[in-house]
């Protein structure tokens, strides 16, 4: 990687904010979990709203090695999914190719303190002038967060874990990987149900993947799952326990004129997300993004290009293997825009009702505290205006792959290779 | 104890004694707070002792504030912190301050751990009974309130739990206040809070007046049975049974009845696998009439649902349903409408629905009598025991004894013999094992002769099976017959066959002569042991195989109490005695600890009159606490070869797909 300086360790695989959007969790290839806090109002230091701080971090996946398939297995961290919050502690999913955990980040803020064997400062007392015993007493400390691992849910797939997705009715979650989708309930690790298999019985006539999966936010029944193939399937738990028959089929029919050899390649879905309002999902495939009503299959009610420029250098994209880059896409708070990620830092919003869209870029050079993103322009042919950047000189190095939206505000994450960005709509 | 030591020796005394009671009382509570898990639970398994240590005052002064705000830890020492606090009231002064352990049990109802949950709210339903009426009013009731009006939903279902111990007990307005807290967690947002009370609903409506019943719970029980989500709706059908009971016939008709038909028709297929799950509490809560005209109809749509796991849920409840019908008029109700759609099943597509029928379908003959059973019934079975799956057949070999008490096993012995054969020797290891445990009770039920001429042949190929758990099961197989036919039986079928193997090439095989020798000495006596086993046993002292004679050194101390004294000091001694110079160090040593069983035995068959009492048992302990452990019986040295061989195949059973 021509990524100088940066350490592979700390690539940024994945961000989250958490149901209330106080916290935001991000995983890195190192297998570690850092976890923001949003500062609270605070009359000295006005501005300290809405900043996000270190809350906790902890190392989440290990690196392992597989010795029955002589298999290294990566601590890289592939998804996070914060559960619903149920008492006073947070819990997450966090996953690498192989192992689901749970974790719970609480917060201790009392010690106890006093001993019968010893005193305050540790020596022993002697055993035999005991006179009476001292239970101990609670006392203030500093806020201490600790990280636990809660449970380990393992042994459960053969292939790579793309995806995990907690249902709407709190106590299961689903798994996907290449070829099959589990079911876990969330309190029992030693076994889960498998509820898609897509594997073939000869692998000689694998012709496609599964690349995305995830729950309906409100439906407990209902879930959908994409595949390199471009297409979508929903299914409902409701009508049989194992799911390889779907229920809807979505896929938008191809247009002949634009067909060459990469077609199938960049038709493949790299994420897909239900709105919020559960009405609508969201898919992203290489070069643009479609949202999809659910009670309508045959194609997209909007299409948004992403990067339309890049067409013309799929031949380029596809030798530096940039063309299977795995770009994911998030809504809005109120499902009126969505936003994804591109190349050369830049990141893409769209605004649904007004059908406007704009380029910003996430660097350190550009972006200032307090100061307003510019929004950026690609040149695509013809002359290039001033403040407009040519196709030829983006940098295909730096790529947002992962970004996330604040569930209630304008507030946006975005992770651009090691470093996290965090914007905010301007207050006033 | 600590009285004693008290008075004499106050803080003034002399020579500075502490009191040295106190000391072990000392490193239980500073092991609250150490840091190996174990000893941090070993702490609280004692906390009683703390306690009466402590005094009632200080314990709830002290302690019980301490304990409060310690739900930091694991798991397994908050489950047994809400454990203890359940039992605790003595300890704090007795009902009058029972109260006081209400708080350390409501911080650990919020926690996420189900468990822990699940205990403190047993405990604070424990305690609840220790509560005077006022005290109940003033400090238990608010905590209900608080915990179903908390932030967190944990709170709000361990609330679930606690209404129906309060309600019987509370003043009538509580009682109205408790009813309005429970309706509205069963419109909580959260569908985990939703579930709870679900679950909850049939206890409490139990406690309250039937006016109510009617007025509230039923409202409730249909809004939570068409509720969005099937995880909720499923958990209503339980509550259904307990309601049932409450309501009379008319009620129950129009109340709940449009609600269950519902569920049982219901989308979801795992509202119909409940509803197939649940059929015989539903159908003795709802009684024969209603069973005759809604159940049954109902649970014929479920035999033929079209999801499998419902099917297999409703087949399982076959044997059961028809029990329970009223006994006049059953027989046409089962031959008219449960027997078609039965037969239907035997050839269903999914073999966990076949399975399922297979292991219930037999109990029907004893329903039906006789000739139904050999018209009707016996050609179901006839099908089944040829079925394609090996779990079908199994499961209706398994239950062979309901048809054997009707007609006679022989009706079944034609197709009964291919089934098992085929069984015996499917590829699946598991699949024999099972198949052997039947044996004896097969054995049994066809007859000796059958026996010899179709299945001995069988029992003895287990013997040379290339899995250890096979040749272990077939062992004891043979044991179990012996005893069912006897040793004339043993001695002219089975153990010419068994000392055969003792020079067979292949060393594991003469080491299952040897095992056995051991199963079946017993069984046999000392004369057929003495006479045709020992020289075999001994002749094997010899093998070149270190495992073969560390194994005759075992077998020798196995047999030992079943010999006489002749044979020991004569035959066995000696043999023991060279194997005990054997250059193989595990040779040698069981050598050794055999000579000395021996030696031992020797001794008290010398002065038999002392300890009549027990006969061989300190021989008999010896030899099993020598037994290197390990639950089957050890196959020394090559141990893990053996389990690894077995380990693999049993790997390929478990990653079978769901």
């Amino acid at each position: 990687m021509s990524n100088s300086g940066v350490s592979l360790a700390d690539i940024i695989s994945t961000v989250e904010f958490n149901y209330s959007g106080d916290l935001l969790a991000t995983g890195d290839k190192g297998g570690r979990v850092v976890i923001f806090q949003r500062e609270q109002e605070n009359k000295s230091r006005p501005h300290s709203r809405g900043e996000y701080n270190v809350y906790s971090t902890f190392q989440s996946h290990e690196p392992e090695f597989d010795y029955l398939k002589s298999l290294e297995i990566e601590e890289k961290i592939n998804k996070i999914r914060w559960l619903p919050q149920q008492n006073a502690a947070h819990f997450l999913l966090s996953t690498n190719d192989k192992t689901i955990k749970l974790w719970k980040i609480s917060e201790r803020d009392k010690r106890a303190e006093g001993y019968n064997l010893k005193d305050e400062d540790g020596r022993l007392r002697d055993p035999f002038r005991i006179t009476a015993l001292r239970v101990p007493k609670l006392k203030p400390m500093d806020l201490m967060v600790e990280a636990s691992p809660r449970r380990i849910f393992a042994n459960a797939h053969t292939y790579h874990i793309n995806s995990i997705s907690v249902n709407s009715d709190h106590e299961t979650y689903l798994s996907a990987d290449d070829l099959r989708i589990n079911l876990w309930h969330l309190e029992i690790t030693d076994r889960s149900f498998n509820i898609v298999d897509i594997k073939p019985v000869n692998m000689e006539e694998l012709t496609e993947v599964i690349t995305a999966a995830e729950f309906h936010p409100h439906q407990c029944n209902v879930f959908v799952y994409s595949s390199s193939k471009g297409t979508v399937r929903l299914c409902d738990m409701r009508s049989s326990a194992l799911c390889d028959r779907h229920s809807k089929f979505f896929e938008e029919p191809e247009d002949p004129s634009s067909r060459s050899f990469f077609s199938e390649i960049i038709s493949s879905i790299s994420d897909v997300k239900f709105s919020h309002s559960g009405r609508y999902m969201m898919t992203r495939d290489y070069l643009s993004v479609k949202v999809w009503d659910l009670n309508m299959e045959s194609r997209p009610v909007e299409t948004h290009q992403v990067h339309e420029y890049l067409r013309s250098k799929l031949c380029s994209l596809y030798e530096n293997d940039c063309i299977f880059d795995k770009f994911e896409c998030c809504w809005s708070g109120s499902d009126s825009a969505i936003m994804t990620g591109s190349y050369n830092n830049f990141f893409r919003m769209f605004d649904r009702n007004t059908r406007r869209d704009v380029t910003l870029e996430a660097s350190r050079e550009n972006s200032k505290p307090r100061a307003s993103l510019k929004p950026r322009k690609v040149c695509t042919g013809g002359k290039r205006k001033k403040d407009e950047i040519s196709v030829d000189s983006l940098d295909f190095n730096k790529k947002i792959l992962h970004t996330a939206w604040h569930p209630a505000e304008n507030i946006i994450a975005v992770a651009a290779t090691n470093n996290l960005y965090i914007f905010q709509d301007k207050v006033n | 104890m600590a009285g004693a030591a008290g008075p004499g020796t106050g803080p003034g005394a002399a020579g500075g004694d502490g009191d040295d009671s106190l000391y072990p009382i000392a490193v239980l509570i500073d092991e609250l707070r150490n840091e190996d898990v174990q000893l941090r639970l070993n702490s609280i398994k004692k906390l009683s002792t703390i306690a009466l240590a402590l005094g009632v005052e200080r314990t709830r002064t002290e302690l019980l504030p301490f304990l409060t705000d310690t739900i930091y830890d694991e798991d397994e020492v908050l489950l047994a912190l809400a454990e203890q606090l359940g039992n605790f009231t003595g300890l704090v002064g007795g009902p009058d301050f029972a109260h006081c352990l209400l708080p350390p049990l409501e911080s650990l109802a919020t926690v996420e751990e189900t468990v822990v949950r699940d205990k403190a709210v047993e405990s604070l339903r424990q305690i609840s009974q220790e509560h005077t009426p006022i005290a109940l009013e003033a400090h238990f009731v608010p905590l209900v309130k608080r915990l179903a009006s908390g932030d967190w939903f944990t709170s709000r279902t361990s609330a679930c739990g606690l209404f129906s111990v309060c309600y019987p007990r509370a003043s009538n307005a509580v009682k109205a206040e408790i009813r309005q807290h429970f309706r509205s967690l069963c419109s909580d947002d959260t569908p985990m809070v939703r579930r709870a009370a679900a679950s909850k609903l049939g206890e409490f409506a139990k406690v309250l007046e039937l006016d109510s019943v009617k007025s509230e719970i039923v409202p409730l029980f249909t809004n939570l049975a068409s509720d969005e989500q099937d995880s909720v709706r499923l958990l209503a059908v339980e509550a259904c049974v307990s309601i049932a009971q409450l309501l009379s016939q008319e009620d129950l008709e129009a109340l709940v009845m449009p609600t269950l038909r519902q569920a049982a028709e219901d989308k979801s297929w795992r509202v119909r696998y409940m509803v197939a799950d649940k059929f015989s509490e539903l159908q003795k809560a709802v009684g024969p009439k209603i069973t005759l005209n809604d159940l049954i109809p109902a649970f014929q749509n479920l035999l033929k649902d079209c999801e499998a796991e419902v099917r297999a849920a409703a087949a399982h409840k076959v044997k059961e349903l028809c029990e329970n019908l009223p006994p006049e008029g059953r027989e046409t109700i089962i031959m008219n409408q449960i027997l078609p759609f039965i037969k239907e099943l035997v050839s269903d597509t999914n073999q966990h629905v076949k399975s399922a029928l297979a292991s219930v379908i037999m109990g029907l003959s004893t329903i039906l009598g006789k000739e139904n059973t050999i018209e009707h019934l016996l050609p179901l079975f006839l099908a089944q025991l040829k079925d394609e799956c090996p779990e079908v057949r199994l499961n209706i070999i398994s239950n062979l004894d309901c048809v054997n008490e009707v007609i006679g096993i022989r009706q079944l012995s034609q197709s009964l013999l291919p089934a098992i054969v085929e069984l015996a020797e499917d590829a699946k290891w598991r699949v024999r094992l099972a198949i052997i445990e039947y044996m004896p009770l097969l054995a049994g039920q066809l007859g000796v002769q059958f026996f010899d001429e179709k299945l001995n042949s069988l029992c003895m190929a287990w013997l040379v099976d290339h899995v250890y758990a096979i040749r272990e099961a077939a062992t004891n197989n043979l044991m179990k017959l012996v005893k069912k036919f006897g040793t004339e039986w043993a001695q002219n079928t089975i153990v010419p066959k068994v000392l055969v193997m003792a020079s067979d090439p292949n060393y594991l095989h003469r080491m299952t002569t040897l095992f056995c020798i051991n199963a079946l000495s017993e069984a046999c006596g000392q004369e057929i042991t003495t006479k045709q086993m020992l020289p075999i046993v001994l002749k094997m002292a010899g093998d070149q195989v270190a495992n073969v004679r560390f194994n005759v050194a075992k077998s020798l101390q196995k047999i030992g109490p079943i010999l006489d004294t002749d044979a020991l000091q004569e035959e066995v001694k000696p043999v023991l005695q060279k194997l005990g110079q054997d250059e193989d160090v595990d040779v040698k040593y069981f050598a050794q600890e055999a000579l000395s069983a021996v030696a031992q035995r020797l001794r008290k068959l010398d002065s038999p009159a002392k300890d009549g009492e027990e006969p061989s048992a300190p021989g008999a302990d010896k030899n099993h606490f020598l037994r290197p452990g390990g639950p089957g019986e050890d196959t020394g040295k090559f141990v893990p070869l053996m389990s690894r061989h077995t380990e693999s195949e049993r790997l390929g059973w478990f990653l079978r797909r769901q």
